[in-house]
């Protein structure tokens, strides 16, 4: 039976969850208002919500600045990437550790998880080193494969969930139906994986796109993405709070409007699972 | 044509060997359901054959081909599973079409199979839905309607209706013996459930730790079981077991009757001991006799509506020409 919620209860529930939201959601509001502020306005003491003289002067001024459209084009290309050259690599690991797990299926994957636990700045200094050495510092398809290699475990694990939840019998039957294993592959495990591998491709897309510690590190001009862009707003000589949020906020808006329109892909890819 | 012969068929997983060394012919258009507790290896050796498991040892021969090393692809044979096993994300058409498909059989001939099947199988209607949108009969039918399009050499059905109600089951149970009457092809059927075993074989094997006890028709299985397991598994309410002095009275170690085997009478009788639980069917009535001091509950069947009460003392007599005798291995000797 399901348990009875009174309209008190039901407003009250509804109050909290918005009220989460907003805590949650505030720290971009508050950026993308701030990048319509003047730098005066900025650091105002009591701060200034909405009250103040709306200009895009941040916008112009960060415009002729910088050529955002470069940075843009950088973190299209090294999220995308590394997105999908980890999807090529982790479809067929998944799809064995799935399938015909050995005994070692189990390590394998705790393993793999283990190196997401590694605070990356320890490996920092040979990475660093690798990338001189082989002359790849500042370049893009270097970072392409970092990336690849930093969100390669969530990109299995993702898969492997997945795929697991797709019911082994349905596989035997195509066999049983004279299926070879390629044809089994294209028409009944694909299609079935279709929104898995679809929320696994977006999540891993945004989670490269925000990727801040290796862009900012190893790239410098040539292939610096968005998130060097940002930084390059935050100088030693005093921070130019309006400014920042101005390229902040063009940072951040096409993977959040990327968001937005994917957002039922987004949830039911990181619920799968959980509910039966 | 459909004749599976297994010859000293071996399953083993790691160490631990489900099925010892197991030879079993299979004739051409023959119904065999293969029965047994769960955990038997019933299961395992239809996969064997379907070729979804490999075999450890020994032969699997279809029509006189060795089959052993194909895949399940190339034998010809097609599968019903318990959990209907439909693709979730074709229309029940491309469901039925699918094996004919890989087959690369042309079009018309799929239209006109898909539509026989249909038909047959009371599906026209929902030729254009998916699995999601059927109710557990409905997949189960087209289940079946994608195994009988290809025409293979044998059906192989695992478990199929177990996931239905206990009405559905009985009609589809009938739907499953009519098509075996009218394909006449090979049909495989593994099931816990000996009613259905009972009902729809041509050939019970039964099976306990992977291992044929017995191999027979229904009714072979319950005039002569072969041993105490047998005997148990095979009619329902189970077979009522008596050792001792009783036994040793009809020369030996334990007697077998069936509930339907042992009459009520008013007066005398041989045996006699109180009511327990009565289970009133209308047709029959089975009743629960306890402090018999032969066996600690004897099963009675008695025709119709028998009126006896909790407590009230039974006077039973078994009739000796349907009694069966086992030895103290278990066999039968009589």
């Amino acid at each position: 039976m399901a348990r009875a919620v009174t309209p008190q209860r039901k407003i009250a529930n509804t109050a909290i969850a918005w009220a989460i939201g907003f805590l949650i959601f505030f720290p971009i509001l508050w950026t993308i208002l701030t990048s319509f502020k003047t730098e005066a306005q900025a650091i105002a003491s009591p701060p200034i919500f909405l009250n103040f003289d709306w200009t895009l002067e941040n916008y112009a001024i960060v415009q002729e600045r910088s050529d955002y459209m470069r940075f843009l084009w950088n973190s299209v290309i090294i999220a995308g990437g590394s997105t999908v050259l980890g999807i090529i690599i982790a479809v067929p690991a998944a799809w064995s550790m799935a399938f015909v797990p050995s005994k070692r299926t189990k390590d394998i994957l705790l393993w793999m998880l283990s190196t997401k636990m590694l605070p990356a700045v320890g490996v920092l200094y040979p990475i660093y080193l690798l990338c001189i050495q082989l002359g790849v510092l500042d370049n893009r398809a270097a970072l392409v494969v970092i990336l690849m290699l930093i969100n390669l475990p969530i990109i299995v694990w993702m898969l492997y969930t997945y795929f697991r939840e797709i019911p082994v019998d349905i596989l035997e039957a195509a066999r049983m139906d004279g299926a070879s294993l390629k044809e089994e592959l294209l028409y009944i495990l694909t299609p079935m994986a279709v929104p898995g591998i679809a929320s696994t491709l977006l999540l891993n897309f945004i989670l490269a796109w925000n990727e801040a510690f290796w862009t900012l590190n190893l790239t410098a001009v040539d292939a610096a993405p968005l998130t060097a862009f940002i930084a390059s707003y935050s100088s030693p000589e005093g921070l130019f709070f309006a400014k920042l949020s101005a390229a902040s906020t063009m940072a951040i808006a096409p993977i959040l409007i990327l968001g937005w329109f994917s957002q039922k892909q987004l949830v039911r890819g990181l619920t799968f699972g959980a509910v039966k | 044509m459909g004749r599976i012969q297994l010859k000293k068929v071996t399953k083993r997983f790691g160490d631990v060997e489900v099925i010892p060394p197991l030879d079993l012919t299979i004739e051409d258009g023959e119904f065999t359901v293969f029965v047994g507790p769960s955990g038997c290896g019933k299961s395992t050796l239809l996969r064997l054959i379907a070729g979804l498991e490999d075999t450890s040892d020994g032969l699997i021969e279809i029509d006189d081909a060795d089959a052993t090393a194909l895949p399940p692809s190339k034998r010809g044979l097609a599968m019903v599973f318990q959990s209907y096993a439909l693709y979730p994300h074709m229309t029940v058409r491309k469901n039925i079409a699918f094996p004919m498909k890989m087959a690369g059989m042309d079009q018309a001939e799929q239209d006109r199979r898909i539509e026989a099947a249909a038909k047959a199988l009371n599906l026209t209607d929902y030729l254009d839905r998916r699995p999601g949108q059927l109710s557990g009969g409905q997949r189960q039918r087209v289940a079946i309607g994608r195994a009988i399009v290809r025409e293979p050499a044998a059906f192989l059905f695992d478990e199929p209706l177990s996931n239905l109600d206990a009405a559905l089951r009985v009609g589809m149970r009938m739907e499953i013996s009519e098509l075996h009457k009218k394909l006449d092809t090979t049909m495989i059927y593994v099931t816990h459930d000996q009613v259905e075993a009972m009902t729809m074989a041509d050939k019970i094997v039964v099976l306990q730790a992977g291992v044929i006890e017995q191999v027979g028709s229904p009714l072979e299985l319950y005039r002569t079981p072969r041993n105490k397991f047998v005997a148990g598994f095979i009619g329902s309410p189970k077979m009522n077991f008596v050792e001792g002095p009783e036994a040793a009275k009809h020369g030996a170690h334990t007697i077998g009757v069936r509930p339907e085997h042992i009459d009520v009478v008013e007066s005398g009788g041989e045996w006699h001991g109180t009511v327990g639980v009565a289970e009133h069917l209308g047709s029959d009535t089975f009743f629960h006799i306890h402090n018999t001091g032969l066996a600690e509950t004897l099963t009675v069947r008695a025709i119709g509506d028998v009126k006896l009460n909790h407590g009230d003392t039974i006077h039973l007599s078994p009739r000796l020409e349907e009694m069966h005798k086992f030895g103290a291995d278990g066999l039968r000797i009589g």
